[in-house]
This record gives C-alpha cells, sequence and structure tokens, in this order.
C-alpha cells in the first residue's frame, strides 16, 4: 500500500477531519484497536497544537509499508513562532495555554517514534511513527 | 447552530455523545449544560461516552469542567461507558480525569447518582420527563 495524503489545519473541524482520515488509514493498514486509538488520540492532540500555537499548518498521512512491518508515519507543520525551549515544553503538564499540558508529553508515550524540529519565529515540524 | 442535546429525566440531565465533536460544540455544550443545570436544578449529570472513540486532552478537560462546574451548582455527573481502548490510551496520555466519577453504562450511573443524592431526590425513568 502507498498511501499519502495532506490535510491542512485551519480550523477545529479540519482537526476532526485529521482524527477521521487517520483512523481510516490505520483500520486500512489493520492496525489493532488499541493502536488505532492510540495514534488517533496522539494526531488530535498534534493538530490541535498546530492550529492552537502553530497558528494553523498541515498534516502529512503516510502510509508505510516496510515489508515485515506496517505502520503510519504523520508529519505535522506549521510557521508558527516555535517552541523556545523543547525540553520544557515535552515536560507533563507545562503549558503555555491554559491546556494541560499533556499534548506534546503524552503523544511522545502514545507512538513509536516522536521526532520535533522547532526554530523560534519560523515554525515547528513534529513527525510521529506508529508501527502495527 | 449545531448542537449536543440534553435530556431531562427526573432531577437528573442525560447527555449521550454521539458524534465526533469538534472543539468547539464540546465546549458549547459546557456552557449549555451549566445553563440547564441551573434553570432545571437538576442533581445529576449523565454523560454517555460509549459512542465516543477517542478522549483527548481538550475532551478530557471539557469533562472535568463540566464536574467541577457541576459541583458548584449542588448536581453530581457521571461519565457513562468509556470504552475500554479509550480507557487504556487516556492512562498512558497521562489523563488521570481525577475528580470525574464514571460508571460502566448509564443504568450503573443512574444507581450511583441515585445512591449518592438518596433515592428520594432520584429521577425516575417513567417519571416527570421534559414536556
Ligand atoms: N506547534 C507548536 N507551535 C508552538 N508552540 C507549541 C506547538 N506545540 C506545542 N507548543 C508549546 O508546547 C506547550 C505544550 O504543548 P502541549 O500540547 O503538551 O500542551 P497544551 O497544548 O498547552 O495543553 P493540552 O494538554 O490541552 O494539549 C504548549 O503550551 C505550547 O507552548
Ligand atoms: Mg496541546
Amino acid at each position: 500500500m502507498q498511501k499519502n495524503e495532506v490535510i491542512s489545519i485551519r480550523s477545529s473541524s479540519d482537526v476532526v477531519l485529521v482524527r477521521q482520515a487517520v483512523r481510516q488509514l490505520a483500520v486500512e493498514l489493520g492496525f489493532s484497536l488499541i493502536n488505532q486509538t492510540k495514534i488517533v488520540t496522539g494526531a488530535s492532540e498534534l493538530a490541535r497544537n498546530t492550529l492552537e500555537h502553530g497558528g494553523g499548518g498541515t498534516v502529512n498521512i503516510e502510509a508505510l509499508d516496510e515489508g515485515t512491518r506496517r505502520g503510519l508515519r504523520l508529519i505535522f507543520e506549521d510557521s508558527g513562532p516555535g517552541i523556545p525551549d523543547l525540553e520544557l515544553a515535552l515536560k507533563d503538564g507545562f503549558t503555555t495555554g491554559g491546556g494541560l499540558g499533556m499534548g506534546l508529553s503524552g503523544t511522545k508515550r502514545l507512538v513509536n517514534e516522536f521526532d520535533i524540529v522547532s526554530r523560534v519565529g519560523e515554525g515547528t515540524r513534529i513527525t510521529i511513527t506508529k508501527w502495527k | 447552530m449545531e448542537r449536543i442535546a440534553i435530556l431531562q429525566i427526573g432531577h437528573f440531565l442525560l447527555v449521550t455523545i454521539q458524534v465526533d465533536m469538534h472543539d468547539r460544540l464540546a465546549m458549547t455544550l459546557q456552557d449549555d449544560l451549566t445553563n440547564r443545570i441551573s434553570q432545571t436544578s437538576a442533581r445529576g449529570v449523565l454523560i454517555d461516552i460509549s459512542a465516543l472513540e477517542i478522549v483527548d486532552s481538550f475532551i478530557g478537560r471539557i469533562l472535568g469542567n463540566i464536574a467541577k462546574m457541576s459541583r458548584i451548582l449542588d448536581a453530581e455527573t457521571v461519565v457513562v461507558g468509556m470504552q475500554p481502548a479509550v480507557a487504556i490510551t487516556l492512562v498512558e496520555l497521562g489523563l488521570s480525569l481525577k475528580g470525574i466519577r464514571t460508571s460502566l453504562n448509564v443504568e450503573k450511573g443512574m444507581a450511583l447518582l441515585r445512591s449518592s443524592l438518596g433515592d428520594s431526590e432520584g429521577g425516575s425513568m417513567d417519571g416527570d420527563a421534559e414536556k
């Protein structure tokens, strides 16, 4: 399966669209219900961050098929303010926006691979991968 | 405007969430519920989330707010029917949902509310449902 989809994130209904697209691909790839739930929840957190903190952006959703293993890779990108202190942002409970501060740290626990690149004044790119 | 229905059953309010709520819809529900509790002097709120496929930090926060708000207005909130996969994911995400009472289904949630309020206060299924 070779699939790649880009969704733009500009409103809270786009966050719903991202959840639905990720769910559909996870089902097609044969993810267990628990793993579907984990990747969709992580996608929801990062899509909301892209919208609320990044001022909007995109997600690239990619189905991975490496023969022996299948998975989903999501790349969230925005050209927002960036994150000045990544270590701090990844702490449970850290928030600058009155949230619970569980989005980033929690998502990292829900996936197999988590990569974040952020530059102040330029934007943020977060890549997560969940294997089946 | 799109809204989630709030049903009145005796002294209780019942909300069944059947759609994948976007954030604004969830906030509207929080406001609507708060208003309805004070208008109806409801003593209990049941939120059925059995159709919800995920609970993320935002929905978790809304559920927590509703529970807090209802307590201030002298009503108890019980969240019922959380799917096992949702519960497992929630724990790993790091949300404790502390301060939120939960039950396996609507019937058990109703029984929980009744017993915590004393039987005389409880809503009855065949009773004075809202006109
Ligand atoms: N795309 C982004 N651009 C800029 N800052 C970000 C971005 N994503 C996260 N952050 C920063 O990292 C902090 C932590 O994010 P996290 O998702 O963990 O918590 P939150 O969004 O504040 O609350 P919630 O628990 O509701 O998600 C945010 O408060 C924000 O300051
Ligand atoms: Mg967040």
